[in-house]
């Protein structure tokens, strides 16, 4: 339903994105997961026409977007960061609006604007101004808008941005929801709501794309080494050669004793499960175990280690990729 | 067709739920009556005073002595204030965002360009009607010539037109509204002083600058005549206007 292919969008000699390639099945939701100025919206913005890449192409619906705008954005529904919204108008005069520029006819167009404020519960504010909402209306108007021509492409950047969480709950669930008949692609950089949203995941990291997956096998693929931690209380005694003597164990790191014994972290060296020998290691010293448990990879970790493993800390880049990602920022500067 | 209607229709909207169109449309009401009420005080006097010199009260043509020099300051009205018509048409949406919705929709950009065009020229062209009154009242208790009159508001119209596209091509370029105000009357500013070089520039340019100008275009219009070369000159302005901005809406996509 939606093919990237070899994608760079370069601004003057810098690269924003950086040769990126992923596809989306018809009716799958899938997660653009990455740092602030990672690119993100700079990929959406390419499928959504907004801008043109650099090189590559990309194809929503069957559509390139470069050769047949008007056909691919027909079948495009859009929530940029931002909720564009005109201040002036009533939520109802600005989906009218928006459904008469997508080509919606005039007998089902109130239909279809009754449906999407229901679908996206924003029926009491119909008759309010837009520039008078809450981020969270707001943002449930921009939704509204996305789905009101009823398009097979979503793409939505960060849809839960400046929600409180009963509403991003509403918003996952909607979108959920919509994924039976919409092919769905979310930006967000919360991880969670990746595994709980998404059925494929792509994370991108300066521009570039490091991984792409369900959320799960993410999960497992990067299990490798397993952490464990322990609360002991070892009585003063300085635990560390006593487990590290255990076979399997790669490294061993302890905390200050506490009221509630030692923190330790060990390291195993493969995927297997030590636990067993690190129980009867505190046991056979006489020492007492007070917590055993394995730490589970969570999908941050993961994250983290990607966008951070290529690149030894401490760059200065992340300030210019900030700008990168909203062009308008530095538009903004030149005009001044 | 209906996409332009469609922008046309939320621009002049948004002109009339702002103060801009209530702002624009009083105060150049309010220009427009001072000016008015100038000229006809001063045709008052030429007249009385001719009666004078001939003995017995003379009729002076009303349409040379009054409506001509309205008209023309009617132009110079519209030199300062169209400029902040246009000046939000672009601004505004690029400041705000919602150009992402405009350009994400199933658009092509002369269908948002001409929408913005159409939006801006009803309004003007609403403000244009408002002196209709100061007109019906001329033809009330004197005897001006018609035909005149009409061609004096086509040159008016067709030159308001080309002030908006001028506008529309300046705010395309900017994100600030005070930029594209102030750079719109500028610009037009030039256009109109152009022919001021024109005798001073020798053969060859001189005759180019005067063509360019744009108020020179117009005193036709005022005396009564439709020359083909002024409507081609304010129609290809406009055409030209609408074209450029074409491209900078694109040129800026290509620049992020």
């Amino acid at each position: 339903m939606i093919e990237v292919q070899h994608v760079t969008k370069r601004y003057g000699p810098v690269a924003a994105v950086d040769d990126v390639s992923f596809r989306v099945e018809a009716g799958q939701i899938l997660g653009f997961l990455g740092p602030n100025g990672a690119g993100k919206t700079t990929t959406m913005r390419v499928l959504t026409g907004y801008l043109p890449p650099t090189e590559g192409t990309a194809t929503v619906a069957g559509f390139d977007v470069l050769e047949e705008p008007i056909e691919a954005k027909r079948r495009t529904g859009y929530l940029p960061e931002s909720p564009p919204l005109y201040p002036d108008m009533t939520v109802r005069e600005y989906l009218t609006f928006v459904a008469r520029i997508n080509g919606l006819a005039a007998s089902v167009r109130r239909t279809r604007i009754d449906q999407a404020m229901e679908r996206t519960s924003i029926g009491d504010v119909a008759d309010r101004h837009c520039g008078k909402l809450s981020k969270g209306y707001r943002q449930r108007v921009g939704l509204a808008q996305a789905i009101l021509h009823n398009p097979d492409v979503l793409i939505l950047d960060e849809p839960t941005a400046g929600l409180d969480p009963k509403q991003i709950i509403e918003t996952r669930e909607l979108i959920k929801e919509l994924a039976g008949d919409h092919t769905i692609i979310l930006s967000t950089h919360i991880l969670p709501e990746v595994a709980q949203t998404c059925e494929r995941v792509v994370i991108i990291n300066k521009g570039r794309v490091v991984a792409e997956d369900s959320p799960d096998n993410l999960t497992g693929r990067l299990h490798g080494a397993v952490t464990i931690q322990m609360q002991v209380d070892t009585a003063g005694a300085d635990p560390t050669a006593a487990l590290l003597a255990i076979p399997g164990v790669a490294s061993v790191s302890v905390g200050e004793p506490g009221g509630d014994g030692r923190t330790i972290e060990v390291q195993s060296e493969q995927d297997g499960d030590i636990r067993r020998e690190l129980a009867n290691a505190v046991v056979a010293n006489g020492w007492g175990l007070l917590e055993l448990r394995r730490a589970r990879r969570s999908l941050e970790e993961i994250f983290l280690q990607l966008t951070t493993a290529e690149e030894p800390a401490g760059e200065e880049e992340d300030a210019g990729d900030e700008d990168l990602d909203d062009p308008a920022a530095a538009r903004e500067n030149a005009d001044e | 067709m209906s996409n332009v209607l469609a922008i046309a229709h939320r621009e002049l909207r948004s002109y009339f739920v702002s103060p801009i169109a209530y702002v624009v449309v009083g105060l150049f009401a309010l220009l427009y009556g001072y000016f008015y009420f100038a000229s006809l005080a001063f045709m008052v006097q030429f007249s009385s005073q001719a009666g004078m010199f001939g003995g017995g009260p003379q009729t002076v043509n009303i349409n040379e002595f009054m409506i001509r020099p309205l008209l023309s300051n009617t132009a110079i009205i519209l030199l300062f204030i169209l400029p902040f018509l246009t000046a939000r048409s672009y601004a505004e949406e690029k400041r705000s965002g919602t150009i992402e919705l405009l350009l994400t929709s199933p658009l092509s950009d002369m269908e948002i360009i001409l929408g913005k065009f159409l939006g801006a020229l009803a309004l003007f062209l609403l403000m244009l009607s408002v002196t209709a009154v100061h007109m019906g009242i001329l033809f009330w208790y004197g005897e001006p010539e018609l035909g005149s009159i009409l061609t004096g508001y086509l040159g008016l119209a067709l030159m308001g037109a080309s002030f908006i596209a001028l506008g529309l091509l300046v705010s395309s370029a900017t994100r600030n509204q005070v930029v594209a105000g102030v750079g719109t009357f500028s610009v037009l500013l030039l256009f109109w002083v152009l022919s001021w070089m024109s005798d001073s520039a020798g053969p060859t340019a001189g005759p180019i600058l005067s063509y360019l100008s744009i108020l020179e275009h117009f005193d036709d219009f005022s005396k009564g005549v439709i020359d083909t070369a002024h409507v081609t000159y304010y129609l290809s302005f406009i055409a030209f206007g609408l074209f450029l901005t074409a491209k900078s809406v694109d040129s800026e996509r290509w620049r992020g």
